[in-house]
């Protein structure tokens, strides 16, 4: 850097303490929120944000919540999530949530305490070596030992976490280099010689991948989570629009696509439509978009390479190429870039195949299952609280979800026409994330709705979170869809171990109506499905109250299709047709 | 297939066990690693032997490429290279295996570089293979104890791994 250009005024203070020095650093990043809990190894920097009002800090019940509202508030609006946590315990409670959010690769920064400079390794009161604990679930961390350090490490935490391959970052900083004294200089740009991720695609690649696009008899677009943390929707749906060609959306993936849309096939995968699993078996080019082939969406890796097909994928990361299934045209890019260098060669060609055999086909795979399940008028089924959630917040709500059944149905019933309105734990399938999730999506959007899918056991996993929902004033609407069952724990008992239900029947819940009135909550409980509506849009209607929604469904429900463990795709399993309402 | 890969990463405490964790995370094959500061000393130079199918040693190289630290990542089998280990040797040296171990010694262009009593260390630099075959040809009775550094690997001519 030239010495002699004055940098301006407010990346440059004399003389603050390491703690000052970390606020400085969040309001230079422009951080709105920090969610977090204080302890022993973070005092100076809580007493630092005291003093400060540059952002607001949130006081969760637990670091695990706070991680997971960091990083949920990310997924809601493509910003990093940053939190913070004191050593020890604090740190380790916050485990669950960087793994959450490394899974599925969501920016976040998050601050922890160690104990000082002089006592680490010495078994000191709340030691935990944190960058040893975290190093497997991080994209990268940091022990900044210099209160010198403290900025420009902050700077790089932020850079790392947002691009390229999106994820966490911790920084760990020893409660000693916080009391400390330095300048402060907050770096305007980073430079690191051993990381420069790539932006865009290679041309030669993008040309060769429309060609074959356009050659395609039996094409397919299948997106995932990379479409939507990379803000690529917009081009996506040009693309898809301009070619004409089915579109599938994985698990992380929906919104990327509109689900109301004619040309979308729905979600793919273990629980995927049918329509979707059978053409991304058929297909004969297939455009993957920043998707990463789990095992959850190609069920057997043999099975599924069994057929002949032409694979393009993009993604900004080498490593999800080729990893688990053999790709032909490999494009290492951001999706927005490569996307929009398609759509650009796209404006001056058009497809040179008829593909109304391949539609057709479609059409008919649609009917097979069509998404329909058994009504009752006795007692809720969980699908249909789902469609009418749907319904009543006219598509338009921030939908989050725990893990189990509920989250299928959720994933299959509400159709997602936005990105950034889904957000659900997929890679790690963290119970618990629902409610932390929802702060973190009302945070974000102070006005929206919001409401957190979940079922009795994920919500007791942080149901401590009902406080801080009611110190915020968040106006929540918890949907329980209350089967008295670890519902997907016991689908798999039902059908790989002969109904014996080991373990996943739940007794002795609360009542969940009064423990959310004993927080100042609103609480429901709904048995009968002639009621579902009407409470929906009661609840929906209380804009400024939390509602707390137990929904008494259905106990032994099945989600389906479902593409059993180590099958192929197109070897789905339906209900039975008596069960189906035809 | 057995592959030799070098590369180049910050000299930062920490480092290493990044490396380490990878391969014991996603359950790679090391044979051995060895890492020391370069002639500049913020970097670190590293050689890692390992062994996979191509598809496993693409991913190993794209792994070791995320990592942050990691500067640059060559596959030494990917041209002309040459390997490189040290091994020190303590073999019994008295009675029948006095002579014995002098001469294998000579044949495989080792050094004894301490004599005892009773043993001898050698001193053998070779690629792998080489000092494999010493161990084979000489009379496993007579070992008291080996030591070996890991192979370190350079490639040939003009290929050049710096920054
Ligand atoms: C109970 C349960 C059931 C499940 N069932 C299903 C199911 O039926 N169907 C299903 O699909 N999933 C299912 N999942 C989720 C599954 O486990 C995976 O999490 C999910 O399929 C992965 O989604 P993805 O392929 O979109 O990858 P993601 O994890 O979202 O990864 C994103 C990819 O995009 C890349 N990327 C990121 N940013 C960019 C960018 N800017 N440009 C380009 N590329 C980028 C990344 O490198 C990565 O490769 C289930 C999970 C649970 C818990
Ligand atoms: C933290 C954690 N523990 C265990 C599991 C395994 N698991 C997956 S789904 C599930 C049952 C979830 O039950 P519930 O929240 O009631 O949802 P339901 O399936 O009944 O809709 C369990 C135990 C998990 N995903 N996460
Ligand atoms: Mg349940």
């Amino acid at each position: 850097m030239d010495s002699k250009a004055n940098p301006p005024a407010e990346t440059s203070t004399k003389s603050i303490t390491g703690a000052e020095i970390v606020i400085r650093c969040l309001n230079e990043e422009k951080v709105k929120f920090v969610f977090g809990y204080p302890g022993g190894a973070v005092l100076h920097i809580y007493d630092a944000i005291y003093k400060q009002n540059g952002f607001k800090h949130i006081l969760v019940r637990h670091e695990q919540a706070a991680v997971h509202a960091a990083d949920a508030f990310s997924r809601a609006t493509g910003e990093v999530g940053v939190a913070l946590v004191t050593s020890g315990p604090g740190a380790t409670n916050a485990i669950t949530g960087i793994a959450t959010a490394y899974m599925d690769s969501i920016p976040l920064v998050v601050i922890s305490g160690q104990v000082p400079v002089p006592a680490i390794g010495m078994d000191a009161f709340q030691e935990v070596d944190m960058v040893g604990v975290t190093r497997p679930c991080v994209k990268h961390n940091f022990l900044v030992k210099d209160v010198n350090d403290i900025a420009s490490t902050i700077k790089k935490a932020f850079y790392i976490a947002k691009t390229g391959r999106p994820g966490p970052v911790v920084v760990d900083i020893p409660k000693d280099i916080t009391a400390h004294i330095a300048d402060f200089v907050y770096p305007k740009t980073v430079e690191m010689r051993s990381y420069s991720p790539v932006s865009k695609g290679h041309s030669g690649q993008i040309k060769k991948a429309v060609k074959l696009l356009l050659e395609a008899k039996r094409p397919m677009i299948y997106t995932g989570g990379g479409l939507v943390l990379g803000d690529g929707a917009e081009e996506l749906i040009k693309l898809a629009r301009a070619l004409n060609y089915p579109v599938t959306n994985t698990l992380m993936g929906l919104g990327g696509y509109p689900a109301t849309d004619k040309q979308y096939v729905g979600m793919l995968g273990m629980h995927g439509t049918y329509e979707a699993n059978m053409a991304m078996q058929n297909c004969d080019v297939l455009l993957a978009v920043g998707a990463r082939f789990d095992d959850r969406v190609i069920g057997n890796p043999k099975h599924f390479g069994g057929v002949k097909r032409t694979i393009i994928h993009i993604d900004v990361d080498p490593s999800s190429i080729s990893k688990r299934v053999k790709v032909d045209v490999p494009i290492v890019g951001h999706v927005q870039s490569v996307l929009a260098e398609m759509n650009e060669i796209l404006t001056q060609e058009k497809p040179k195949t008829n593909i109304s055999d391949w539609w057709k086909q479609i059409g008919e795979w649609r009917l097979v299952h069509g998404g329909r399940y058994e009504q009752s008028s006795t007692v809720i089924k969980p699908q249909y609280v789902i469609e009418k959630l749907w319904e009543v917040t006219k598509g338009d709500a921030y939908v989050t979800s725990d893990v189990g059944q509920h989250q299928m149905w959720a994933a299959q019933y509400y159709k997602f026409d936005k990105p950034r309105r889904w957000i659900n734990s997929g890679g790690l399938g963290t119970m618990g994330v629902g409610l932390p999730y929802a702060m973190g999506c009302q945070f974000a959007d102070r006005n929206a709705q919001v409401a957190c899918v979940t079922g009795e056991g994920s919500i007791q996993m942080n149901i401590q979170e009902l406080s801080t929902c009611a110190q915020y004033h968040l106006p929540i609407k918890v949907i329980l869809l209350n089967n008295r069952y670890l519902g997907m724990v016991r689908q798999w008992q039902e059908f790989f171990y002969e109904d014996r239900y080991s373990e996943s029947y739940m007794d002795s819940l609360p009542d969940f109506v009064k423990l959310a009135e004993s927080y100042g909550h609103v609480g429901m409980q709904i048995t009968q499905p002639s009621d579902v509506e009407g409470a929906l849009k009661e609840a929906f209607a209380k804009k400024d109250k939390f509602v707390f929604m137990d929904f008494i469904t259905e106990q032994k429900e099945n989600v389906f299709p479902m593409v059993e463990n180590g099958k192929g795709l197109s070897e789905m399993e339906l209900p039975k047709a008596k069960g189906a309402k035809q | 297939m057995k592959h030799i890969i070098s590369l180049l990463m910050e000299n930062e405490s920490g480092a290493l066990s990044r490396v380490a964790g990878l391969f014991s995370a996603r359950g790679y094959n090391i044979e051995s690693l060895t890492v020391a500061a370069t002639e500049d000393p913020t970097l670190s130079r590293m050689t890692i032997v390992t062994t996979g199918s191509d598809d496993v040693i693409e991913q190993i190289i794209k792994q070791l490429n995320k990592l942050i630290d990691v500067v640059k990542v060559l596959d030494l089998n990917d041209g002309k290279h040459i390997e490189r280990e040290l091994m020190l040797v303590k073999v019994k040296a008295s009675g029948v295996f006095k002579d014995e171990m002098k001469r294998m010694c000579d044949i495989f262009r080792g050094r004894i570089i301490d004599v005892a009593d009773n043993s001898y260390t050698i001193e053998l630099t070779g690629s792998c293979s080489k000092l494999d075959a010493f161990i084979e040809a000489i009379d496993k009775t007579a070992i008291l104890e080996t030591v070996r550094t890991g192979a370190s690997g350079i490639g040939r001519g003009d290929r050049i791994l710096k920054v």
